[in-house]
């Protein structure tokens, strides 16, 4: 028996008087691929940065690999080097070029000595497909490159499972394919993945299940066939026939 | 149409024909004073008292007395004092910052206290208190003698300015940075010192730059803790040599020492200015 990598009990979660979680239950089983989409406000991305903490849960359970996250004086700094997240903005370190963008928190969190660092950055960088920008800036760099150095820097914590929040949101339509590419080839690896989008062509293709979230609830749940094509719940329903007819 | 635009374009013109003869009136006025100066000083028919003027204001003999030991020791005093009670100032200022964004509210109290405090009062009131009040009170000695006592003082002050500053320049710096930090395993203070501190820092070295200059004026102010031959900064030798010398001259040239050391500093500024400006779109 295997422990699920990602484990949520009963989450709630509240800004001021505005509940924005109202009682999460659920598992990513290993190597799954589960993305979550519904409409803005529905609390998708407060659940996925609830994972590693991001956002302090008002009540509930969070167990990474077991580990309960949100148990009084958790190791929460070394739970959060299993779990690597890509942000909707990128959110790459300005001031640093790519390379060391990739190498700071090994050397700083890991205690990767400087050649190994390097090793593990150059490594990731080339399966992204950037090798050749490790000397530059992130300012010189497109939204899609940057996206991509963004999950190559998550990759070199050697993480168990990625955290993904909305990753396309903030690119230009013709920059979104490259970093699906990158997304997608990481799924075929096994990776456990937790995917907050609205890329349903990508949830169709590489989730193993897909989560409908509205009003800080899960509302329904299923394969991806099952749930984009033939929806259950009303609500669902309405979701996606409103986001096809854009 | 053509009407329109005539009557529209005619008191236009007589406005800026206007202008420009108040212009023309302000240049000849120039011309005129530097005229007459000049003249003056060629001619000498005793508009001014030149003789006078340099006699009290441009004395030779006083300004070669002075040297070597304006640059040799008050200027190097000025410098070495500047430096240390800006190195204080800069740490105080750095943690006082943290206190006031800390999430515990003594902290954020007491950091906003001194913060309040030390902006409120002059600092030649901060530096006695400091280099007399307290040793008086509690009997004890300042370690370091005048530099510690004024870098205590002054550093007390300057790190009440810089503190507000550092705290703007960090919150600067976009939340996702420190999230990004975190969400790869950074404790906080790494997060801080190694991705938010150093893109804080970027944004505030022009005004960081700015209280730099504040501060070499501030020197001046050690002479009310009562300076030796070796110890004298800049304002207080030029003082004593006026004294000596009955005489102006000593202060013209430590206003020129001032300069050299502050004009590169506040054109440094200006360029950072702009450079960090063109950066941030």
């Amino acid at each position: 028996m295997t422990v699920p990598p990602i484990q949520i009990r009963d989450l709630h979660k509240y800004f001021g008087e505005l509940e924005v979680l109202r009682g999460i239950n659920f598992k990513v089983a290993s190597g799954e691929v589960v993305c979550v989409i519904g409409p803005s406000g529905s609390g998708k991305s407060t659940l996925l940065r609830c994972v590693n903490l991001l956002e302090t849960p008002t009540a509930g359970t969070i167990l990474i690999e077991g580990e309960d996250m949100t148990a009084w004086g958790a190791d929460v700094d070394g739970l959060r080097t299993k779990i690597g997240m890509v942000f909707q903005q990128f959110n790459l370190f300005p001031h640093l070029n790519v390379l060391n963008n990739l190498t700071i928190s090994q050397r700083k969190v890991l205690g990767r000595r400087e050649e190994e660092a390097n090793d593990v950055a150059r490594r990731m960088l080339e399966r992204v497909g950037l090798l050749d920008k490790i000397e530059e800036y992130p300012g010189r760099l497109s939204g899609g490159q940057q996206q991509r150095v963004a999950i190559a820097r998550a990759l070199c914590m050697n993480p168990d499972m990625m955290l993904f929040d909305e990753p396309t949101s903030a690119l230009d339509p013709e920059l979104i394919g490259e970093v699906l590419d990158v997304m997608r080839s990481l799924a075929e690896e096994g990776m456990t993945m937790l995917v907050v989008t609205h890329e349903m062509g990508f949830a169709r293709q590489v989730a193993d299940r897909v989560v409908f979230m509205d009003g800080g609830i899960i509302m329904e749940q299923g394969p991806p066939d099952e749930l984009l094509l033939n929806p259950s719940h009303e609500r669902t329903q309405r979701f996606l026939r409103a986001i096809q007819h854009i | 149409m053509t009407t329109q635009q005539r009557t529209a374009g005619i008191p236009l013109l007589t406005r800026l024909r206007r202008v420009s003869l108040g212009r023309w009136i302000m240049y000849l006025l120039l011309l005129f004073i530097v005229l007459l100066v000049g003249l003056d000083a060629i001619l000498r028919f005793g508009l001014i008292d030149w003789a006078k003027i340099q006699r009290n204001f441009f004395k030779p003999d006083i300004m070669r007395d002075m040297f070597p030991k304006v640059l040799t020791i008050a200027a190097k005093n000025t410098i070495i004092y500047t430096a240390a009670a800006f190195t204080f100032g800069l740490i105080l200022a750095l943690i006082l910052a943290l206190m006031k964004m800390s999430t515990i509210r003594p902290y954020r109290w007491f950091a906003s206290g001194y913060i309040e405090l030390f902006r409120g009062l002059p600092a030649l009131v901060t530096l006695f208190i400091i280099a007399f009040g307290l040793p008086l009170a509690f009997d004890f000695r300042i370690p370091g003698g005048i530099l510690g006592k004024g870098t205590l003082g002054l550093g007390i002050v300057a790190g009440a300015y810089m503190a507000e500053t550092i705290r703007a320049g960090i919150e600067a710096v976009p939340r996702g940075q420190m999230e990004a930090a975190r969400s790869l395993g950074m404790p906080k203070p790494t997060a801080m010192r190694h991705i938010v501190l150093p893109q804080a820092f970027r944004i505030i070295i022009p005004p960081l730059t700015n209280e730099l200059v504040l501060l070499i004026k501030d020197t001046s102010l050690f002479f009310v803790i009562g300076t030796t031959l070796e110890s004298k900064e800049l304002t207080k030798f030029g003082r004593d040599m006026m004294n000596l010398h009955r005489n102006t001259t000593p202060l013209i040239v430590i206003a020129f020492v001032y300069l050299i050391i502050t004009l590169p500093l506040t054109y440094m500024v200006r360029r950072l200015e702009r450079s960090t400006g063109k950066g941030r779109i």
